[in-house]
């Protein structure tokens, strides 16, 4: 059984047709991109996965997809509340990261055991031994989380508001939170936008060592054919809401159909 | 050849030039920042305020509230306009004749204004429109001497005024803070006459004169001393201050544990010393923070801009109302609020569970709602429980526009000292303790699982929801919790006052606390205390009095224009939460970070070196 089975998933935004009728599925240990050219509908995609499809001011005000179904390790997840996703082990970050800017480093990967602890507040108020276990035990997975980057995200960088952090290490910050919650699929929504090739080859290493070390089935959208090529054991294609192509980064790369959707049909004539 | 000889010509030019281009006024700025001033004057007097105030004396005999409202007038009209700002790098273009000069003449176009309004006034009786001014403003604007002196009078004055204010401009960063520390800390000496009174005999024969009023030796002491410490210590607040934001620095813990001790053995102690009229302002002034503090956590915390806090406070009052009051309409368990027996308790408990019903009840419709939308149905929702407790569906319980009476005074009984009634000290030891109480769980909270969650969600709701984060719980819980800290303030206002009524639950109460919120500091629990103390202890609550009884007619205009001027200098409040001033102030900070990190990232290579 795969862990997550995308059966005709389908989103409209007014006329346009974001997600028509995508076919996906991942096992439990992949690496799969999704690539595709710009408004192909990838984040479209990640959105409908998390639940966080923008909500369209139709009656129905719960955000979900049109049609289809997400089941994920067997239960149907489709049109669930974000952080009940979440709950059930999917993290996902964001194109344009989407940090919490004015928390510090640490607390913006304490949020993300929100989901995994329970503490309520009579017990922040009696601070009961289960409460300080419990926070004390916050602050380690974070540290051990944080830790995963190298020296880039330790120490003094702790205390430092995200907001005043380099452009890659919002990048890293945000992977490191949603590590945080304890996910079996990671959905990276472009991770290395925006990094310098020598920062962008060592987080296509960390891709894989996430996979490896941690155990995370990951998704990742990338628009880096280097990185597409050295993280995918599989790569799908989306255009205009529909895939339209599935295999490997070496079928892929020289099939017809994915060759125009990037560069356009040539004309007939001359 | 050109571009050799040019620049010489025109440095040549410049200083054969007598009147440089930069050294002139600005009469531009000059002109408005007068007819500015003389607006805001005319309207100082016209709305009664001069005449008011001058019962109120501040140094005695030269200086009365009044004159302060009109004399800041042209002192700071004549400071704006030669103040330049200056940015990094650029030099002053005014002089420091020029500067005075433009102070001046600023004045003297205020004070022009005050003149003509004087004639005015003398010349015909307006008072069918302004009902404020009577020829007693004349009096007082032409200090009775005649309209030919008072216009020497008051444009000289003026004059002098606007130029000193214009002097005060080029002092340095430095010297300014000590001037203004020196000034303000007189006000507040002398406004505070009552409290210090009331601390101890001594200043009322030494500092104060008998008719009201610091005496002008008293004054200067006063000003010497503060504004020695503030030109002294100018550069320590800012630099701890810098600190606290970048980060780094907090306060080493075992100051705090001492800090705290000092604080609640001076707490316990203080109303023992203290009068009536302090016990009554310092009640006040805790029932207001109490709920400051509960719409904090709401406010400050969750970011959600809740219009309709009075509701809580409200059912609080109510609650305990119906609880022991013997003549509550329809049920009259006779309870009395005493710590020390059952009946305390029991009322206590029953509130808390009014208040957490009425958090649910009132937080869950509206939950889903986000900013704006968020704002304007809690507004309505505080109308409904206040127009609910006034509708005659409701009277047999709560006794519609009658209200409830005779609640019975609580009961303590601490150690020997046994306080009965409805003394202003016992209610200000309750107060305190619930004060306490709000404090301690405000901070307990913020620094928990589920405050973490409160600040993602008020910094972006979707992203906290991604995160796992349940944001209708979330939500709710912040409700509740603010709901329960209002009801313990409801519950202290009706044994306090001995009676509730519909119409001590309007708008206005909600909007007050959300005011000392704004202006002490959002998301900061000594913000909230600071905002508490200044507003509803100087300008006193919706309709509580605070030290200047003068001030009751103008209250609102007062806060309104507090609030405004917060919000365009210091937004984040008097004292903010660090978060919440990184939030104002990221670009600045963004600067600050990068110099520490490269400092830090400098330190670093010379370590391992």
């Amino acid at each position: 059984m795969p862990l997550l089975e995308i059966d005709r998933l389908e989103k409209a935004f007014g006329g346009l047709k974001a997600l028509g009728g995508v076919d996906f599925h991942i096992d439990g240990g992949e690496i799969v991109s999704v690539i595709g050219p710009n408004g192909a509908g990838k984040t479209t995609f990640f959105n409908a996965i998390s639940g966080m499809l923008p909500s369209t001011g139709s009656s129905d005000h719960r955000p979900v997809p049109d049609a289809g179904s997400i089941h994920f390790v067997g239960e149907d997840i489709t049109g669930l509340a974000p952080s009940e996703i979440t709950h059930r082990g999917i993290a996902r970050t964001f194109q344009n990261v989407r940090l919490f800017p004015n928390m510090t480093v640490l607390e913006n990967v304490m949020v993300a055991r929100h989901c995994r602890t329970k503490q309520g507040p009579l017990g922040a108020i009696f601070q009961t031994p289960a409460f300080r276990k419990e926070e004390r035990e916050i602050e380690e997975k974070a540290k051990d989380v944080l830790s995963f980057f190298g020296t880039r995200l330790v120490g003094y960088r702790f205390d430092q508001p995200a907001f005043a952090l380099s452009y890659a290490n919002r990048r890293r910050l945000e992977i490191a939170r949603a590590l945080a919650t304890d996910p079996t699929l990671l959905l990276l929504d472009e991770p290395t936008a925006g990094m310098n090739p020598r920062e962008t080859s060592e987080l296509t290493g960390l891709i894989t060592k996430m996979r490896d070390d941690l155990g995370v089935t990951i998704v990742v959208i990338e628009h880096e054919m280097r990185v597409v090529r050295d993280v995918s054991d599989r790569v799908v294609v989306l255009d205009h809401g529909v895939k339209i192509a599935e295999g490997t980064y070496g079928e892929v790369s020289t099939n017809e159909q994915v060759i125009e959707a990037y560069l356009g049909r040539e004309t007939e004539e001359g | 050849m050109a571009t050799s000889t040019k620049p010489a010509v025109e440095s040549a030019g410049e200083a054969a030039r007598p009147n440089r281009p930069a050294s002139r006024i600005d009469w531009r700025k000059t002109a408005k920042l007068g007819f500015i001033g003389g607006l805001t004057t005319v309207f100082i007097v016209a709305i009664g305020m001069l005449e008011a105030f001058d019962r109120r004396i501040l140094i005695a005999p030269i200086l009365s509230l009044g004159y302060l409202a009109v004399g800041w007038v042209p002192f700071g009209s004549g400071y704006m306009a030669s103040k330049q700002d200056v940015v990094e790098g650029a030099i002053d273009s005014q002089s420091a004749i020029s500067k005075l000069l433009a102070g001046a003449l600023t004045g003297g176009i205020t004070a022009l204004f005050l003149w003509l309004l004087a004639v005015a006034v003398d010349a015909w009786d307006m008072r069918g429109i302004f009902v404020k001014l009577s020829p007693g403003v004349v009096e007082l604007l032409t200090f009775g001497r005649g309209l030919g002196s008072a216009l020497a009078i008051l444009v000289g004055g003026s004059l002098l005024l606007g130029a000193l204010g214009g002097g005060a401009s080029m002092l340095s960063e430095r010297a300014r803070r000590g001037l203004f520390g020196a000034l303000s800390w007189v006000f507040v000496v002398a406004i505070l006459q009552v409290v210090v009174n009331d601390l101890n005999g001594w200043f009322r024969t030494h500092l104060y004169d008998i008719n009201g009023g610091l005496t002008v030796p008293g004054a200067m002491v006063v000003a010497g001393g503060a504004g020695f410490v503030a030109y002294r210590f100018a550069g320590a607040v800012g630099r701890t201050r810098a600190r606290l934001h970048s980060g780094e620095a907090t306060v080493p813990s075992r100051y705090r544990i001492v800090l705290g001790v000092v604080l609640v053995v001076l707490a316990l102690a203080l109303p023992a010393f203290l009068g009536t009229i302090v016990n009554e302002l310092l009640a006040n002034v805790g029932l207001f923070l109490l709920m400051g503090l509960g719409l904090n956590i709401v406010v400050g915390y969750a970011g959600l801009l809740d219009l309709g806090y009075v509701a809580f406070f409200a059912v609080g009052a109510y609650t305990t109302a119906v609880l022991t009051s013997p003549i509550s309409p329809r049920f009259k368990p006779m309870l009395t609020v005493d710590f020390l027996a059952a009946g305390g308790w029991i009322v206590l408990g029953v509130v808390v569970v009014a208040a957490i019903v009425a958090g649910i009840l009132v937080g869950t419709p509206v939950i889903r709602m986000r900013g704006d939308y968020l704002a304007i149905v809690t507004l309505g929702f505080g109308e409904i429980v206040r127009i609910l407790f006034l509708s005659d569906w409701l009277s047999p319980t709560f006794g519609g526009a009658q209200g409830v009476r005779q609640i019975p005074a609580a009961k303590l009984d601490v150690l020997d000292v046994t306080i009965t009634g409805i003394n202003p000290k016992s209610i200000f030891y309750i107060v305190m303790v619930f004060v306490a109480i709000a404090i301690y769980v405000s901070w307990r909270l913020s620094k928990s699982r589920i405050g973490r969650a409160w600040a993602a969600m008020r910094e972006d709701e979707s992203v906290a929801a991604a995160m796992g984060i349940d944001t209708v719980r979330a939500k709710l819980l912040a409700f509740v919790a603010g709901a329960i800290l209002a009801s313990f303030g409801g519950m202290i206002f009706a044994i306090k006052v001995g009676s509730v009524f519909p119409n001590s639950f309007e708008l206005l109460v909600s909007i007050i606390v959300l005011v000392v919120v704004i202006v002490g500091g959002m998301g900061n629990i000594p913000g909230v205390i600071v905002g508490a103390l200044v507003l509803i202890g100087v300008l006193g609550g919706p309709t509580q009095p605070g030290v200047l009884a003068e001030f009751a007619e103008f209250k609102l205009l007062i806060y309104g224009a507090i609030l405004v001027y917060m919000m365009l200098q210091r937004p984040e409040g008097l004292l903010p939460s660090v978060r919440r001033s990184r939030e104002l102030h990221q670009e600045e900070f963004l600067q600050d970070a990068w110099i520490v990190s490269t400092q830090v990232a400098d330190e670093t290579a010379e370590a391992t070196r």
